[in-house]
């Protein structure tokens, strides 16, 4: 089986974020990336598939030089070959743009699976998978649990709300997005560093995919949320902290 | 500006977070010269549904219906929505953020090669145009976000961002239209099976009163026990964030927001949670809510009524101190 995973890098968890003076993105100097923690499941999900039904993962990201890190720790992990949108012009695009230069990627290879995170942490769209599907014209299931291969057919887990779950099944080719907690993600062994070093990343520039197409949306500017409630901040050494808010818990919220 | 709503149901019982996206479409259009909101409901056997929504200020209702829309495909929906959308060719359509329309909107919009700006939790009316509002960095930061290019625009609103018992109700009752819906069974790719729950529910946060919810700032699972002796002195019941239940620290059935419970206790002690969307709209309706975090800038606290900058190691003994000393 033949399984592409797309997979973003994004500011690291605890990374502080500060927003541009023009407020088009935040300050990228002096903060760490890291993989898309949803896409480091679906990552782990094709190694999986893999390991139990042979075949070849591709690993695929897309953004600046600094991307190529998460492509190499894929292949570290145990992915085949990875295939980098490197190109300035494939940074903060529409989720319908992002898709289609993904797409036009992925096209000619073929693949029987092609996964990936439910959204992202950053812009968190929570689209491409989606999207992905509809531009190959491959079946799609969201929000995935479980994966079970029959033959030409996937069984799925998809997730509902509120602890509901639904069985699906649907034909390959196909494009599954998955949900964080479907597995347990592996570290990458040093034998698998090593010999990640020796494995192919392809470049793709957006010329080269022949995409034309105007953006569907424009982010005008990002900035710290207004809250929505005023927070009365207790402060002190813990001992008074924990003192003065079970005092206004029993007395002012009167929830004690 | 004609604005479409696709509302939700499943099995004759409505998503309510669709009457929410219901009042944002109303609002909207009051912003707006010579607006028509018109609800769309889809599925089989739903007229009566229809009839519910036709009692609401709207200026008709459409009413998909087909028998291979009894259940849920992406296929199924997303075609069935393209020849309402040919049908009433509307400037805006307006979904409510569920689990299911993040399964089929991106794909209808990109059919029609349309875009779609998904999870808004506001939008401004400006000048001739509208700007949607909605998070990122998991709510650490907002977004202005507008469309570029023709209608029709295709935008989502997240679970509690309206407040569906907001809806203005018609002086009149509105027209139902029934869409011609032309589907076979070939083109759906997809086939349901059962619904289901997992694992019967050992406990219902629903109804305690107060909740100690932990999230990844708890760290390792052998510190879980801080927590849930705290929760035991005050009265309440142990919860947590999503990580927590995926790495396997508490069972499921512990786990709040979107893919867990919806709680609204009235008092809510999140410890080391962050705050991410999907965390917040499962608790953010608690009467008091407490945060306590390292990071000062964690959306959590946008939430909170009463919030402590610190280090949760240190908080959870002065606070189980505290608590036994008073017992």
């Amino acid at each position: 089986m033949k399984v592409a995973v797309c997979i973003k890098q994004v500011p690291a968890k605890d990374a502080p974020l500060q927003i541009t003076d023009s407020g088009a993105w935040i300050r990228e100097t002096d903060i760490g990336f890291e993989m898309n923690e949803p896409d480091s499941f679906a990552l782990e999900e094709a190694l999986r598939l893999k390991e139990k039904h042979g075949g070849e993962v591709v690993a695929l990201s897309m953004g600046p030089q600094r991307t190529k890190q998460v492509i190499k720790e894929a292949l570290a992990k145990g992915a085949d070959r990875g295939i980098h949108l490197e190109d300035d012009k494939f940074f903060l695009l529409d989720p319908l743009s992002s898709a289609k230069s993904i797409a036009a990627a992925l096209k000619k290879d073929n693949f029987d699976l092609i996964l990936t995170g439910l959204q992202s942490d950053d812009q968190g769209f929570g689209q491409t998978g989606v999207l992905l599907a509809e531009l190959l014209g491959l079946a799609h299931a969201t929000i995935i649990m479980q994966i079970e291969l029959q033959g030409q057919r996937l069984k799925l887990k998809r997730e509902l709300e509120s602890g509901w779950f639904q069985w699906v099944e649907l034909p390959l080719p196909a494009v599954l997005t998955i949900q964080s907690g479907i597995n347990k993600v592996r570290y990458a062994s040093l034998k698998g560093i090593m010999a990640a070093k020796k494995k192919e990343i392809a470049v793709i520039m957006r010329e080269s995919l022949g995409i034309a197409g105007e953006p569907t949306q424009r982010v005008e500017r990002i900035y710290v949320p207004q809250k929505a409630k005023r927070t009365e901040f207790i402060d002190g050494s813990p001992k008074e902290a924990a003192a003065k808010l079970l005092e206004k818990l029993r007395h002012e919220a009167r929830v004690l | 500006m004609k604005i479409l709503v696709i509302t939700e149901q499943r099995e004759g019982k409505w998503n309510p977070v669709g009457f929410e996206t219901l009042v944002a479409a109303q609002q909207i259009a009051a912003t707006q010269t010579g607006s028509r909101v018109t609800p769309a409901v889809i599925g089989k056997d739903v007229r009566g549904l229809a009839e519910e929504l036709a009692a609401n200020q709207v200026a008709e209702v459409l009413l998909v219906e087909h028998d291979l829309l009894k259940r849920y495909t992406p296929d199924g929906f997303a075609i069935a929505l393209r020849q309402a959308i040919a049908q009433l060719q509307p400037d805006l359509i307006l979904l409510p953020h569920t689990y299911q329309v993040r399964d089929y909107a991106p794909k209808l919009a990109a059919s029609l090669d349309k875009g779609m700006i998904a999870d808004c939790v506001g939008y401004r009316a400006e000048k001739e145009r509208i700007v949607f509002v909605r998070q990122m960095f998991q709510g650490k930061t907002a977004a202005d976000v507008t469309f570029i290019g023709a209608p029709p625009w295709f935008v989502s609103f997240q679970a509690g961002a309206f407040r569906g018992d907001q809806v203005s109700r018609g002086a009149t009752r509105a027209p139902i239209t029934a869409i011609k819906t032309d589907l076979r069974p070939e083109q759906i790719r997809t086939t349901p099976l059962e619904l289901f729950r997992e694992a019967k529910q050992a406990v219902d946060l629903t109804q305690a009163p107060i909740l100690v919810a932990v999230g990844r700032g708890i760290k390792a699972p052998e510190n879980i026990p801080l927590a849930a002796k705290l929760a035991k002195l005050m009265g309440g019941e142990l919860a947590a964030s999503r990580p927590i239940c995926d790495e396997g620290w508490l069972p499921m059935d512990r786990q709040i927001g979107s893919s867990g419970q919806t709680v609204a206790p009235k008092l809510y002690l999140a410890l080391g949670i962050s705050g991410a969307i999907q965390h917040v709209v499962g608790m953010k309706g608690s009467r008091t809510i407490v945060a306590i975090n390292k990071d000062q800038n964690a959306p959590i606290f946008e939430v909170a009524d009463y919030g402590i900058v610190g280090d949760i190691f240190e908080l959870i003994p002065a606070l189980t101190e505290a608590l036994e000393k008073t017992k």
